[in-house]
Order: C-alpha cells, then structure tokens, then sequence
C-alpha cells in the first residue's frame, strides 16, 4: 500500500499553478489539497497520478472572508477552520456543527473546504452543504475563471463538472437571512464514517409559516441535492411534526437511493426520512 | 521510481536531512528514513490513527501526508514527549490507568491527546471523547485510554 | 492504583502493580516487526479471483519474482487431525496452479522498497482460467457445489457428531421444544499492528533469525523448518514486541516460510509487512457459522435435551497448527455451556469454501455458541411467559466438579452467583421501569443477559481429545537467579500485550521475597526460551503461570537450603523477604545478591548442593472453567435499526487473580471486540468471492464512541485444577458480549414481535426485521 510514483509540483501562486495544471492534466496529473482522501486512494493504488500539483504553499488560497452576502472559501482552507464559527449568525453555527461529523480530528486538520467539493463524495457533508444553500463553485485554467453553480456542479459519485485542467480555487456561499433556521442530521454506523444519508434542512418563518424552506439529501443518491418535493411539503406549512413527517416522506419517496451490498433502496429511504426529519426538528428546537 | 528529492526534516527538534522520492509518506520516511520507530503504522489509509504525529502543533495522520510536504515544518514524535527521565504527564498517565496493553496504537494515541490537550487545555470530556474516537485501538476497550487522558487533562491544566 | 510497594511482607500477588512493559512501550521505545532495516522488501502477488488455474504469470524485466515453480521441495502446509473424518488437504505456500480465494499468495517480489516491490508486483501480467466459486457454506454443502479440494468431494472436511446416551426418549419427554436458527457472519481479528516477518540470514553461522508477528516463535521454528528441510537449530525465531493477536498471529503464516527460504536463497534479509488490505483479504478469518439449536424443556422450563447442528465454513485452507476443526468441534464439545443438560446431540462440519481461511480468533468459536444458546435462553423465557433471568436460574450447573454431557469435567466456579450478582448491579426492576417509561416516549431500550463458562488452560489431554496431531497443553519455565542476584525467567509462552511480564514477575516475587522489578521475564526468542507453545486460548497466565510457581517453588526450597548453611540455621527458621533470607524472630540475614554469588563462586561451601541457582519446572493442567455473566442495556432507534449500547456490566469469576489492573484490561478489551462483534464487524464477499470489506472504512472496528463504560464486578473462586488458584481470563469479555448485546436488542424489539438471531445485528438487519418480522415500525 505505497503510493505509485508521481512528479510533485509546488506552485506559489494560482496562476503558476492552473499553468502548471494545464500542462500536465493530460499526462494524468491532479491537485494534492489535504490528500485526505486522494492519498488513501493513491495508496490503494486506485488512482495513480503521474504528476501532483501541490497547492499547499499558495497562501493567497487561505483566505476565508465575508462581504456581507457572500462567504468566500479558499482552496486551502482546512475543515479544522469551521469549528469556531468563521462569519456571525446562523450559517458560522451551522457550519461549525457540520465541520464536527467531517470524519475525525487529524483528518480536519489536514483535509480541505474545497477538496471535499472537488472529490464529490456522495457521503461529503461539504457537498450537501454546497448544494442545499446553493453555493457556487470557482473554477481556474489558462483558458480563464468560471463560476458554476452547486447544481450544475455535482454530476455523479465523485464526478463534477471541472475540467482536467481547472483549480477549484474557492467556494462562494451566499450568506442566508439572520431568522434562517438550520438543523443537521446524519446517519453513519460509527462516529467519523462516511454518512448513510444526510440532511441539511434549513428554513424562516414567516406570519407563522414555513418560508424559504431548504431540504437538502447527501449520502444517498450518487450527489447531494435540495429535494424540491420536501420543501414544497413545508413552505407555507405551520412549522412542526406534522409538517416534518410530509416532508421527510417527501424526501424518502423523492430520492433514487443508492443501493450496496448491504444497504437495500428501501433501508436508504428509511434513513433519507429519520435524517431529514431530525434536521427539521432541530432547526425547530 | 522516481527522482529522490533533498529535504530536512525537523523531528522532536533534530534536523534529518534526508533524501525521498516524493511519494514517500511522512509515517515511513519519519520511521525508515529517520530512524523514529515510535511512530506506528497501522492502515496506510488514515483510519487507525496508530501513525498520528504533530506538525506545527496539529495532530495529523502521517501516512496521509507526503514527507516532502513536512520540510520545514515541526514535526513531533512520541519519542519526543518525555523530557529526560521525566515521562510527559500523558505518558505517565497511560502508565498509571492501564492505558495500553500490546503499545501498537500508544504512541498514535499520545501525540493525538497531547495535540488535543495543547490546543484545546480546557477541553469538554463529551468532545475529547469525540477526539479520541479518531483513533483505533483493539486491546483495551478504550476504557483505559478515556481514563488517562481525562487525568492527564487535569492534571495538565493544574500545572 | 497501588503504587510499588518495595518489600514490607505484603504479597504482590493480588495487587494492581504498574506494568514491567510500559516504560518502553510509551516512550515509542518498543521493537516490533516493522522496525528492523532489511536489504529487501517483499511483496506478495495475491489472487484477484476466488477460484481458478493459473495459465502463465509474465515477469516484467529486472524485478525479482518467485513462484511455485521457484520453491521445488518446500513442502506443503499440511496441519492434520486424526478424528472426526478429517481429510487432510495441503496448503502450497505460493500457490501451485490452483487459487482457492481471493488473495492467495500467488508470488513473491524482492526489491529495495517495499514501494519499488510494489511497483514490480503492479507490473506483473497474470493469466487465470476463472472457475466458479463457493462463497457460502450452506451453497457449498449442495449437491454439485464446486468442490475445492479433489480430496474432499461435497467440501466437507470434517464431519463430528455426537448423541448421548438415551437421548431419543429424553427428547420425546419434552414438554416444549424451543427453536433457533443462529448465523454468525464472518469476522476478522484485526490486531492494528498486522502480521509481518523479518527474515535475516547469518553468513556466519548459515543460521537464519526470523523476527515476526506470532504467538507462538517455537512451533514457527518446528514448522518452517519442517516445510523447508533443515534443522531446527538453524532458525531462531524472535516474536518481538507484537502489536496484539486475538489468534491471528498464533496460526503459521505461509508469507514466512516464504520469507526464511528467500533468506536462505539470497543469503541477505528480507522483510514483508503485511499492509491492511491484506490483513483484511488474508488473514485468517473466523466465526462464519450457520447453528441450529432446538432445546427440549420440561414443564418447569428446565432444559432436558439440547440439538444443534453446526455448519463452519473453514475457507480455503486448513490452519496450522489447530486445523480447521478448532471451530466446529469447539462447537460440538462445549455448547451445553454453564447449563446443567443431560442429553446432548450435535453434528458439526467444517466446510470448505473459496473464501480466506479459518483460524482461532478470542474466544474461537464461543461467542457464536454462546450467543445462539443464550438467545434459546431467551426464547425459551419467552415461551414460557417468565423472566430470561429465571430460565437461566433453573438450568445454572450450580454442583462442582461437574461432567456434562460430552465428559468435560467442570471444576469449582460460581455460575448462579455470578448471574445474581450481575442481576443485582444492574438493578433490574429499576430498568424495567425506566424501559417501560422510555416506550411510551416513542423509546425503545432493551436488556440482554448472558451467561456462560468458557474452558480456559487447555493441558495436552484436552488438545489429544480432538485428536489433534499437535497438542499445545504444556508449557515450560525455567527461572534462575544469575551471579548479580538478579532473576530470569525464561518462558516458552509469548505474550503480546498480555502484561505477562509483570503477572509472572508477582508470582517469583511473593515466592523469593524480591520486588517484581528485580525479575525479568524473557519470552519470544527460541535462542533464550525452552520450548514452549505460546500465548492463545487463555492458557498463559494458567499454565507459564502454573509452570513459573512451581520452578519459583524450587529456587525457593534452594536459597532456604543454602540460608540454612550460610545462616547456621535450621531450614524452617528461615524466611525469605525484603531481598534476604533471615532466621526468624533474629536479625541474623543474607541478602539474595550475596548468596547468588556463593552459589556459582564459593560452591566449596554448600557441601551436596549443586552449583548455581536455576530450575527448571514444566506445568500441563486438566484445565479449568472460568465463568460470567454479561449484561447490556442497549437503546435501539426503532427508524434506523441503531443500535447504541448504553450500559454493560461483567460479574465474571477467572478464580485468583494475580493483578486486578491487568485483569480488568483484559476484560474491557474482551467486551469491547464481543460488542464489535455484535453490532459492526462483518467480513463480506460478493456472490463471485470478492471481497467488500478490505479497508477500515468497510469492516467497522468500534471506536472509542461505540464502547460504553464497562463496568466490572469480580468473584473468585480458587480453582482446584489450576495451581495458582487462576483461571484464564483473555477471551471472556468477548465470549460473553455478543449474546448479551443481541439478547438486548430482542428485548428492545419485543413490542414489536420482532427478532434478529444473526451477528453482526446491523442496522440495516435490525429494520428488515422489523419490516419482515415485526408488526409496525
């Protein structure tokens, strides 16, 4: 279990590095962020890069700042940074309660924001985050910057729209209304594993009604997505059980779940309604 | 093979010049490049934990890091903790509670507490649990471990 | 904790002295496998397929490769058993034409790095004529089922039964007949440091050292050597400091073998570390079972005659040196467990499948006999409408010594106090209250008791009773206190976590009157160690235990002897303490050091006593029967099949107890592979033999998150067949738990007249039951 042999890069810049990137993305070459998940599978030799492209000393990459609408996450901002809220109000909470069931201590030390979006997990929490509050994605080459939205993003288990030759160089959140309320919910057999279902579930209420309902879904179907069945069965509902229970069934009957060799479609919905339920419960309570 | 890269590495404060291939992890260049064989290996895949060292203060997993991307950096191993004679509170209190039984996860369990315990001096039991559920170990049951470390905390703060 | 003491006449047998081995071990100063440097690195080309025929295996240019074709006259792995219609299959140590599993080491690779011998092994092009396979024992057991040893047409390998006497009309005197089908899923020891071996040929002497990860250094010596062709006093084997077993390191590898005749071919040294997939795909494996349980009862729910039909699937290959037998007759000779049942029938098969081998992990195959008995406990309680606890009271041998059915003889043991003591921790009126609270809040806790006895110290008449070829009851030790006036131990048993080193050191300590640190115990080198067998079955502490006490007896009777002369005393004035010998009730005293150095150097003064201060003692005991019972309280979240486990407690009986420290260690870490066991661990294949599991992302060890506290309660009755009162203690924890956790579950689940009788109860089994089973959820 040692990594095949590879050529290491070590950019200083982004610009030196999507040079870099563009010149040896056809001889299979990849971005080393944390590694946390690229270097198990390197040493599984399910992926063997020929060259590295490690943007690890880019500081103009740790930035994580906050205009007022928007928060802006560097490519090599670590998940270990999210656990003391990184911007006031509810999305600061939320992500710091995120950051704490992303696998284990060490491994936020190291792993990446914008790592986990680009390898696309379906099981990644940034992922499900990313794709309930709508985030969009930054994307760099030679041939220039895009933005792509979180929906346009997400393709398939780890496959994204980047192009071979593309740094994911940052992650804009928008930031949502103070009264936005959030619960997080996952399911996974033992603390730190991948999530067998996940929810993010995020609303405000308004004249004693669910508005701007968020329910997002990760874990199982092969990429997160808000559930739009979910939150039609909560907007303009009062908030509480009975409206919970609708959408977590929503949310069970809407996903194409995942199946494994252990884990049938039907055991996936069960867990689709537990985690959106309790999700919704929380940003209740 | 690939071209071997001159880097040094700092271990418990020594420098090791040391010449890696790239794909050479920090776990196996600390141990068979450095000579530091308190720092076990256990899955090469960053679940055990048994590898765990501190770079600039932060527990990481050393087989998911590459020893090229530690130059430079404070890299601290368990054979770094006492000081002399003197065991590091931790240490000692692994000692004291039966905190280890085959010693094949200890010293990946000693730099994670110690990095916890510095960071973190005033750290919750609930989430220093949570901590050391990073961590795998088959002998003891945790039971011992939990035990020591949540000494080791006192301890450390009262000093 | 109780610090050292030094001397002051208190015995340190008994006590929670610190550990001998731990001021090494954390200061990152131990010596395990991986740590030595070698001049080559090997990698193992396994088998991508379960089943199949080699058709050529293309070598790239400049590695080293060897194969089959390279190792004519090594000698097959062939572990044997003369009992049980046992067939004997060979084990090639690379694979010779055929694979039978997934991971089947094919060829071996040297190179400089164990990265460029993977790089050599990636390289290589491998052609196999795919057969189908059989992954399944009960599939493997059909008519026309691929067979995967010629030998062994329909793949049974070893077919035990066993009827006593009058059991037909003790069965057809049943008043209710109780029914269990139990399935133990596949399990993999997982010690974090995996297997590994060091081989380092000597120019010099032409000797070989193999430094590897075992249990057992001597019979590794015996075997290689056999398999190999040369003499055993040209190997020394060394298991150094070793990063945990449970078992998987006490079976031989075939990597080794391979490693010490590489060593000889090069003349060099050679090391393979095996890494976590392969532990995971090639180690041993164990407790894949399939038993059926039908118990007669009476009409005051006591349990008159008990059926059971075993079904082990073995993998592949027979386990050197226990055979594949060690689970299903296991299983044959000791399901009747703690429970005083006349008539027994059972019929157990090993069965052989393309799947990893076989072999003793903790507790063998008790945890799955005792979960399925313990569930029939509970089932019976329920057909019966009264408590499981009550079942359990009215069928407790509670009579010592005691022969069941099968003649294995029960010594001394608390069976039925164990039990109340447990029922009275747990308070269980209190919980059936706070149970019947919590389900009208939507809340679903359960309790599961478990109570069981486990044969512990195996002597050599046990091992024969099975027929084995090699009988590992016996275990030598010979102490001696050298000129310093210190003392040795040298042990032919091998701990690998245990704390041995320090439970012998207590038990030489109270017999020479020196503190334990004065005394070393030394294990695990052929070169420095009498024969001896090693460190499985929980049997050290017993019989190295046993074996150490008697020889420690002998230094005794001699420093007294030479006091005696030295002193001018009589010998039963003298009293040996605080690192002297004294004549009682005087201050006339010599010290330990000074009549060590008499003994080799003035020996002129002893007159008939023989030079120097060494004796040798062997120990091979009856063996003997600890005992406990289990309790876990466990909430289940009825949505999701989560199982958390929020209490449990042992009130267990290993007679003395020589370090309670040590002791409660190894019960924690008992309990905490048993509720692994239980709910998370689970070796899965693919209908074509691929395994799913191969990272400790997919087979789930639990973390410190999933293991509550453990709370432990002691009772120690002095077993009359052990002579230091000791009963083993390593493989109770995990024996006991399984049932305990899955007898919880079922109370959690009753309400909804669902039950899960499989290991691990997963969530996912645990909501198919519900949906299958159960009424609603």
């Amino acid at each position: 279990m040692k990594p095949a042999p590879f050529v290491r890069h070590v950019p200083k810049t982004v610009d030196e590095a999507v040079t870099i990137l563009g010149e040896v993305a056809g001889q299979d070459g990849r971005v080393l962020a944390g590694g946390q998940s690229l270097v198990p599978i390197m040493a599984f030799r399910l992926a063997k890069p020929a060259h590295l492209v490690d943007i690890n000393e880019i500081a103009e990459l740790d930035h994580i700042a906050s205009d007022g609408k928007t928060l802006s996450i560097g490519a090599r901002v670590r998940h270990a940074a999210f656990h003391k809220a990184v911007v006031a109000g509810p999305l600061g909470a939320l992500l710091a309660q995120v950051a704490r069931h992303i696998a284990h201590y060490p491994i936020r030390m190291r792993g990446t924001f914008c790592g986990s979006i680009a390898h696309a997990d379906p099981a990644s929490e940034w992922c499900l985050a990313a794709a309930t509050l709508d985030a969009t994605v930054v994307a760099r080459s030679t041939r220039g910057e895009r933005q792509i939205a979180a929906k346009d993003f997400f393709a398939g288990i780890m496959t994204t729209a980047l192009a071979e030759d593309e740094l994911l160089t940052h992650v804009r959140i928008p930031i949502p209304p103070q009264d936005t309320r959030f619960g997080f919910n996952e399911f996974n057999r033992r603390a730190g594993d991948f999530a067998m279902a996940a929810s993010l579930a995020a609303y405000r209420v308004q004249n004693g009604k669910i508005a701007d309902a968020r329910v997002g879904v990760g874990g199982a179907e092969p990429f997160p997505r808000r559930l739009a069945e979910a939150e039609a069965a909560l907007n303009g509902h009062v908030p509480g059980d009975k409206a919970f229970r609708a959408a977590a069934e929503a949310a069970a009957q809407a996903v194409e779940a995942m199946e494994d060799h252990q884990t049938t479609a039907e055991y996936r919905r069960d867990l689709v309604r537990a985690v959106v339920r309790r999700a919704l419960e929380q940003a209740a309570s | 093979m690939s071209a071997k890269i001159d880097i040094t590495l700092t271990i418990n404060g020594r420098a090791h010049p040391i010449s890696v291939e790239p794909r050479r992890t920090l776990a196996d260049a600390i141990r068979e490049d450095c000579g530091q064989t308190g720092t076990h290996i256990g899955c090469e895949h960053g679940v055990c934990g048994a590898c765990t060292v501190l770079v600039d203060n932060e527990p990481v997993r050393s087989c998911l890091m590459f020893a090229v991307q530690a130059a430079g950096k404070e890299i601290r191993t368990v054979e770094g903790l006492a000081d002399g004679d003197k065991l590091h509170p931790v240490q000692q209190a692994f000692m004291d509670h039966h905190g280890l039984q085959c010693g094949f996860c200890t010293p990946g369990f000693l730099m994670l507490a110690v990095g916890v315990l510095e960071r973190e001096p005033d750290i919750s039991d609930a989430d220093l649990l949570d901590v050391l559920a990073s961590n795998l170990c088959r002998c003891t049951g945790y039971q011992n471990i939990i035990k020591a470390v949540r000494a080791a905390a006192a301890q450390m703060r009262g000093r | 904790m109780t610090a050292h003491t030094k001397g002051s006449g208190l015995k340190w047998v008994g006590r929670a002295i610190r550990r001998l081995e731990d001021p090494a071990l954390v200061r990152g100063h131990g010596r395990f496998t991986h740590d030595m440097p070698a001049a080559y690195w090997v990698r193992f080309v396994r088998s991508p397929v379960a089943a199949g025929t080699i058709k050529s295996l293309e070598r790239p240019d400049g590695g080293m490769v060897f194969t089959a074709a390279d190792l004519k006259g090594v000698k097959p792995i062939l572990p044997m058993l003369h009992k049980f219609g046992y067939k004997p299959i060979g084990q090639p140590v690379l694979a010779d034409g055929v694979v039978r599993f997934v991971g089947e080491p094919i060829a071996a690779v040297a190179a400089a790095s164990a990265g460029e011998a993977e790089d050599i092994a990636d390289e290589i092009v491998l052609e196999i004529a795919e057969t189908k396979p059989v992954i399944d024992a009960r599939d493997a057991l059909k008519p026309g089922a691929a067979q995967i040893h010629a030998q062994v047409p329909g793949n049974v390998i070893l077919d035990g039964r066993f009827k006593s006497d009058g059991f037909d009309a003790a069965w057809n005197g049943a008043y209710r007949v109780v029914k269990l089908d139990a399935r133990s899923r596949r399990q993999n020891a997982t010690p974090i440091e995996a297997r590994g071996g060091h081989a380092a040929y000597d120019r010099l002497t032409g000797r070989v050292a193999l430094i590897c990860t075992t249990q057992m250094p001597h019979l590794t010596r015996t075997a290689i050597c056999d398999l190999l062709g040369f003499p055993e006093s040209d190997l020394r084997v060394i298991a150094p400091d070793v990063g945990g077993g449970f078992g998987q390191k006490m079976s031989l590898a075939a990597e080794y073998v391979v490693l010490v005749w590489l060593a000889r071919r090069l003349k060099s040294s050679v090391a393979w570390i095996e890494d976590r997939r392969e532990n995971l795909i090639a180690a041993f494996h164990a407790r894949d079972q399939y038993i059926a349980l039908e118990g007669a009862f009476d009409q005051d729910a006591r349990l008159i005659a008990l059926k059971a039909d075993v079904v082990a699937n073995v993998g592949a290959y027979s386990c050197f040196p226990t055979t594949c037998g060690v689970e299903p007759l296991m299983a044959m000779a000791e399901i009747p467990g703690p429970y005083d049942v006349r008539h027994y029938q059972c019929h157990a098969r090993g069965v052989l499948t393309n799947t990893c081998t076989m072999a003793p992990y903790r507790g063998v195959s008790r945890p799955v006999i005792t979960f399925a008995l313990e569930r029939l406990m509970d089932k019976a309680a329920r057909a019966f409408g009264i408590d499981p606890v009550e079942t359990r009271r009215r069928n407790l041998v509670a009579k010592f010594p005691y022969k069941t059915a099968v003649g294995l003889e029960y010594d001394e043991a608390s069976y039925k106090q164990t039990l109340d003591l447990a029922v009275k921790k747990i308070d269980l009126p209190a919980f059936r209250k706070r149970q019947r609270e919590a389900r009208a809040n939507g809340r679903y806790l359960g309790i599961g008791f478990s109570t069981f006895c486990e044969r512990t110290g195996y002597g050599s008449p046990a091992f024969a009773a099975r027929g084995m070829e090699i009988t590992p009851g016996w275990e030598t030790v010979i102490v001696s206190v050298d000129p310093s006036g210190f003392v040795e131990a040298r042990i032919g048993s091998s701990p690998h976590g245990q704390g041995l080193r320090t439970t012998l050191a207590q038990i030489i300590a109270d017999e020479l009157g020196i503190p334990p640190e004065m005394i070393k115990v030394v294990h695990g080198d052929t070169d420095r160690a009498p024969y001896g067998w090693g460190t499985f079955a929980s049997r050290s502490l017993v019989i190295a235990g046993g074996a150490t006490l008697i020889a420690a007896r002998k230094i005794r009777a001699k420093l007294i002897k030479m006091a005696s002369t030295m002193l001018e005393a009589a010998e039963v004035d003298i009293v040996l303490e605080n690192g002297e010998a004294k004549v009682a009730g005087t201050d006339r005293a010599v010290s330990i050091g000074k009549m060590a150095r008499a003994a080799y150097t003035q020996t002129h003064k002893f007159g008939a006593i023989e030079p120097g201060i060494s004796e040798t003692a062997h120990y091979d005991p009856p063996g003997t029967f600890s005992n406990a019972c289990h309790v876990a309280i466990v909430d289940v979240d009825i949505e999701t099949g989560k199982v958390t486990v929020e209490r449990f407690l042992v009130a267990e009986d290993a007679g003395k107890i020589i370090n309670p420290m040590i002791a409660d260690g190894q019960v924690h870490g008992g309990v905490a592979q048993g509720i692994g066991n239980a709910l998370f661990e689970e070796i899965v294949y693919d209908e074509q033999g691929a395994p799913l599991t191969a990272t400790l992302a997919d087979y789930l060890p639990p973390t410190a998150h999933e293991i509550p506290p453990i709370e432990l309660h002691h009772l120690e009755t002095p077993s009359p067949n052990s002579i230091t009162k000791a009963k083993g203690l390593g493989e109770g924890g995990a024996i006991g738990a399984p049932a305990a956790i899955i007898n919880a579950i079922n109370d959690a689940l009753s309400s909804f007249e669902a039950e899960i009788d499989e290991i691990p109860a997963t969530p996912q089994r645990i909501r198919a039951a519900l949906r299958t089973r159960g009424k609603a959820a």
